[in-house]
């Protein structure tokens, strides 16, 4: 029945039923892009370098030949990976951290935020970089760079929410009936949480695009051969002048992707939680951080 | 009351500031490698030198008491790449840029970003509200450099109105604080149209209307009073986000800033000036959540300090 609801309200939202279509053509184009891409994204054709959009080669080509729309393809596979994984990997373990900090509470509660807030003092992206020079860049390292950072925000808002829970006379109940503490945590608190985490995936996916692409694109992301939609901007802000369709495609692509998570996130935390509909999503998070980070 | 409130805090930024600058170290010192292995190869006598003179000779214990006792004098130590200079002189130079470009985005932030709600909650649920709100939504989505290339192709490159990179004026200062102050202006409109939206259904605004009050006057004299204090809070978050900025866009408009240089720093690995500038950072935010945590209480007398 709950769910009944749910959907009834998510309908309701146009805005977020179409950004869920065009995640739904985004993770399509990154698992079929090798059938789609009209050719290889590094195939080289120096006789047609720095074309614009023409009917062969649909955004044009850089300044090797490569065709753009083949390249935007791969990116968007490199992207959409690099950015669903971190999310993800940074949900896991922001929710331990959260649950365990917020379900033991005292001393250890105590000294786990602590830590937090010291990662706090520092901006994301300062992180990132800072860590991306210890354990170098390329994919797995701009990867391992984003989850480590990525887990503080949401450490915090499960710890808010099992903090509120474990309170409830339910929990009570629970332990009464000799429940452990790993069976209370697991079967009783984090099942109640599912939405906020939902909400929460969704909004850390578009920071995790803008994170990945920010700092590829002031060079200190992926390195060649990896392309993603960063380091394709990158390359078109250097013939920004005269051939501007080299930046255009990719900064439209990370633009629609980042306006359609933050649509949908809006969407299902509007139909999750009606009552805080008038609260804009990411705040209500205290995901302001991601605020151009 | 509050000195002793400004003191504390002061106190507890102290051992924060510690940590972030003692992980910063171990970072930069588990990295392997060092600044002068990359380029050139330098003859064994002169790489020796150089690193006697730099103490990178010395066990790490050492190189980090060293570095900890120049920075409680405040000594941020010389900068590898720029010969010569200290992260002090670095610092000294291009704080102030940085410093000036965040004040003008963020006095544009706040402006546009307060206007724009206002003027939304008023209209709530109109055409216009939907349409600002989903302008606001894009602001959001659209990354810094994106903004910044758009804008230095569009005013600069295809219109020559404003120029595209350099900090020399007025008119070099327009583009790049537009470019960092967007987003957050688009943030400070969502919150602004909400947190009005949600102080107008409260009953005291229900009895000033009630007692005939002008529209103008309920929401300029009760409703912005209330409706306030959850943007302050955003402030804090908003330096944050206003440095991660500054990096991309001192980086496309070629400023002269704290950003930059970091940015350099990174590819230099400039260790020294690479710790300087996070300790900075650090200082910076610290000081924001103060601030805030101030005018908070100036605002909102219910709020304690504790």
């Amino acid at each position: 029945m709950e769910e009944n609801r749910f959907w009834k309200r998510f309908r309701r939202d146009r805005a977020a039923i179409a950004s869920l279509g065009i995640i739904l053509l985004l993770l399509a184009v990154s698992l079929f892009g090798n059938w789609i891409a009209p050719y290889p994204f590094d195939m080289q054709n120096t006789l047609e370098s720095l074309s614009p959009p023409s009917r062969a080669h649909w955004m044009g080509t850089d300044e090797l030949g490569r065709d753009l729309f083949s390249r935007l393809i791969y990116g968007t596979r490199v992207s959409m990976s690099v950015s669903l994984l971190t999310a993800l990997s940074a949900l896991i373990f922001g929710t331990l951290y959260g649950a365990i900090s917020g379900y033991v509470g005292g001393r250890t509660d105590n000294l786990l935020m602590r830590a937090v807030d010291v990662l706090y003092a520092l901006p994301d992206l300062l992180l990132i970089i800072l860590i991306t020079v210890v354990i170098g860049r390329g994919i797995l390292g701009v990867f391992l760079a984003l989850s480590l950072v990525g887990w503080i925000t949401v450490a915090r808002l499960i710890r808010g929410e099992v903090l509120r829970l474990k309170e409830l006379s339910y929990i009570e109940a629970a332990r009464a009936m000799g429940a452990t503490h790993g069976r209370i945590l697991l079967q009783h608190i984090l099942p109640n949480t599912v939405g906020v985490l939902i909400v929460t995936l969704t909004f850390r996916i578009p920071s995790a695009i803008l994170a990945e692409s920010t700092l590829s694109f002031i060079g200190l992301g992926l390195t060649p051969p990896a392309a993603s939609w960063g380091t394709l901007a990158n390359e078109g802000w250097k013939a920004l002048k005269f051939y501007p369709h080299l930046i255009i495609f990719p900064s439209l692509a990370i633009f629609i992707t980042m306006l359609a998570f933050n649509f949908l996130g809006d969407g299902l935390r509007d139909a999750l939680d009606p009552s805080r509909a008038e609260v804009p999503g990411p705040i209500a998070q205290t995901e302001i951080k991601r605020v151009g980070a | 009351m509050i000195l002793y409130f400004i003191f504390r805090r002061i106190l507890w930024a102290i051992p924060v500031l510690w940590v972030v600058a003692t992980v910063t170290f171990l970072i930069m010192h588990v990295v392997p490698g060092g600044p002068f292995d990359k380029e050139k190869k330098l003859p064994p006598e002169i790489k020796a030198n150089v690193e006697a003179k730099y103490h990178l000779d010395q066990p790490i214990p050492r190189q980090y008491l060293l570095y900890m006792k120049g920075l409680v004098q405040g000594d941020l130590g010389p900068s590898y790449k720029y010969l010569g200079r200290t992260v002090n002189d670095v610092i000294g130079d291009t704080l102030p840029v940085s410093v000036q470009l965040g004040l003008l985005a963020l006095g544009f932030a706040i402006l546009f970003g307060l206007i724009a709600g206002m003027i939304s909650s008023a209209t709530a649920h109109s055409l216009w509200d939907r349409i600002s709100m989903f302008i606001a939504t894009a602001g959001i989505s659209t990354p810094n450099f994106v903004l910044g290339a758009l804008l230095i192709y569009l005013l600069s490159h295809r219109y020559r109105l404003f120029p595209p990179a350099l900090w020399e004026g007025i008119s070099n200062a327009v583009l790049p604080s537009i470019a960092l102050g967007l987003a957050p202006a688009a943030y400070i409109a969502r919150l602004t149209r909400s947190s009005i939206l949600e102080t107008n259904r409260q009953d005291y605004v229900r009895t000033a209307r009630s007692k005939g009050l002008s529209e103008g006057a309920i929401l300029f004299r009760h409703i912005l009073k209330n409706a306030i204090s959850p943007i302050v809070t955003i402030v804090g978050p908003l330096t944050a986000a206003l440095v991660t900025g500054s990096f991309v866009v001192e980086f496309i408009f070629s400023i002269p800033g704290m950003g930059k240089f970091f940015i350099t720093a990174v590819t230099n690995r400039d260790y020294p000036l690479i710790m300087g500038v996070t300790l900075v950072y650090a200082v910076l935010i610290v000081i924001a959540n103060l601030l805030v945590d101030i005018l908070y209480t100036l605002i909102d007398p219910r709020v304690k300090l504790q």
